[in-house]
């Protein structure tokens, strides 16, 4: 019997939900870590209780904590987020150039073979890996080579908020950032080249499809299909078949192609989820309904899902970490609100229930399916 | 003996009470407890002060015997009440927010 986890990071610390396959009774571990923002945290393929999280506050600054037995216990590890060389300048909000300083990681990516192997992306955007199980940190300096002066933080800061790691190609990796856009590697992550190909960006970039600025929000592939990635981008679902050489837009019928996060199926690689907000003034749901879009054809056609729901009165947002999918049959989708729910579907999104309604803002849903 | 008092975060962090002890060779300078601390407690190494400059993180501060020393040089030497383990060196989360 399988039993599922959802890990939750909140502005005031982590949450550990867990429940059998049937997915409609949790218990709620946490706060672990509270008091502090829990941008992310994530499990590893290869051992699912080796987790890690990051941990951050404005006042003392960055931690990574680990955990061997599946969020029971924690250790703080390494927290040593240094640039390597001197990494220069890069666009700031005025545009002029301001210098690169960290700031917090964003992301934790677990190598899909290797429980000590981690990748973190941060803010000011940068890639670090770690081989000891996050006790010490290098960056991979080439992916600022990728026009880095060019980049520029969006709202939210410049950061790396998005890693995926092709199942089917070791050396292959992609990262995303606001916003500056989709950057590949193909060599393991020595050089980078700009991914963003058909992206289009009129009310941000002086320059509409520049080789980099895009405000990417959200990335999402199926193992399944390495080549074909989703994005939800500040303004435009979009989707490319060549692995970020080129994107074309499949909004289609949404009543809103703002949004933050993007998911695929876990078992259908055409179906993907996009959770509409209403614009980049209003960051809430159109016509105060929280509604969860489904595509069963890789995008353009889309139907809402709202079965459970709140469809009046609804004024939260949604981040770009904060939706996932498991990996039973059906396939459970999960995703948390800034008004501190953790909703969950057993049914592929057909119908929905809190899992939990008054946690702090929820940062970031990951979803581990433990066998 | 240096008597230390973290802020709230930082003993949870560090797994200490509100109140801890440093052994500090030579000259008891505001540098020199950091760096006790820091050795002792490896934990909050970039919770204080910046890994590469050293420099405080802006929402720290310094407090010895009545004296902001948040801004002070490493090298200043604490107030002898400190020094001298009569009162606590306080290690704080500055006023933020409303």
């Amino acid at each position: 019997m399988s039993n599922i986890r959802v890990l939750v990071g909140t502005r005031k610390g982590a949450f550990i939900m867990t429940s059998d396959a049937k997915r409609n009774r949790w218990d709620i571990s946490g706060p672990h870590f509270a008091g502090w923002e829990i941008y992310h945290l994530k499990g590893s393929p290869a051992d699912p209780n080796r987790l890690y999280a990051s941990q951050s506050s404005g006042w003392f600054g960055q931690l990574i904590q680990r955990s061997d037995d599946g969020g029971k216990t924690w250790e703080a590890v390494g927290n040593k987020f240094i640039y390597d060389g001197i990494p220069g300048t890069h666009q700031w909000y005025d545009g002029t150039q301001h210098p690169w300083e960290f700031k917090r990681v964003w992301y934790l990516e677990p190598s899909l073979t290797d429980q000590d192997t981690v990748y973190a992306g941060v803010e000011d955007a940068g890639l670090f890996r770690s081989r000891d199980g996050g006790q010490t940190w290098q960056e991979f300096p080439g992916l600022r080579e990728a026009k880095g002066n060019l980049w520029q933080p969006g709202a939210g800061g410049m950061c790396l908020h998005s890693i995926i790691q092709d199942p089917s190609n070791p050396n292959r990796m992609y990262i995303a950032i606001s916003a500056a856009g989709v950057f590949r590697t193909d060599d393991g992550g020595q050089k980078w080249l700009p991914a963003n190909g058909g992206l289009i960006s009129p009310y941000e970039l002086p320059d509409p499809s520049a080789e980099v600025g895009h405000c990417v929000h959200g990335i999402a592939m199926h193992p399944s299909r390495p080549d074909v990635l989703y994005m939800q981008k500040h303004w435009d679902v979009m989707r490319s078949d060549d692995a970020g050489k080129s994107w074309h837009e499949v909004s289609g019928n949404l009543p809103s192609d703002f949004g933050f996060p993007i998911a695929v199926h876990a078992h259908e690689p055409e179906t993907i989820y996009v959770i509409p907000i209403k614009s980049d003034s209003e960051h809430y749901p159109p016509d105060g309904k929280l509604r969860v879009y489904r595509s069963l054809t890789g995008g353009n056609e889309w139907e809402a899902l709202t079965k459970g729901l709140p469809q009046s009165n609804c004024y939260i947002n949604v981040l770009r970490s904060a939706l996932a999918v498991d990996s039973l049959d059906p396939c459970g989708v999960y995703f948390g609100t800034t008004g501190g729910q953790v909703y969950a579907s057993a049914n592929a999104g057909d119908s929905w229930e809190p899992i939990v309604r008054d946690l702090p803002a929820v940062l970031s849903v990951e979803v581990q399916t433990l066998l | 003996m240096i008597r230390v008092v973290l802020p709230h975060h930082l003993r949870t962090l560090a797994h200490v009470g509100k109140e801890i002890e440093l052994h500090v060779d030579g000259p008891k300078t505001l540098g020199k407890v950091l760096d006790a601390l820091e050795a002792q407690y490896p934990v909050l190494r970039g919770t204080i002060r910046d890994h590469l400059t050293q420099q405080r993180r802006p929402f720290i501060r310094f407090f010895a015997s009545g004296e902001d020393l948040s801004l002070a040089p490493a090298d200043t030497p604490l107030p002898n009440a400190v020094a001298t383990g009569l009162i606590p060196f306080l290690i704080v989360g500055a006023m933020a927010g409303g």
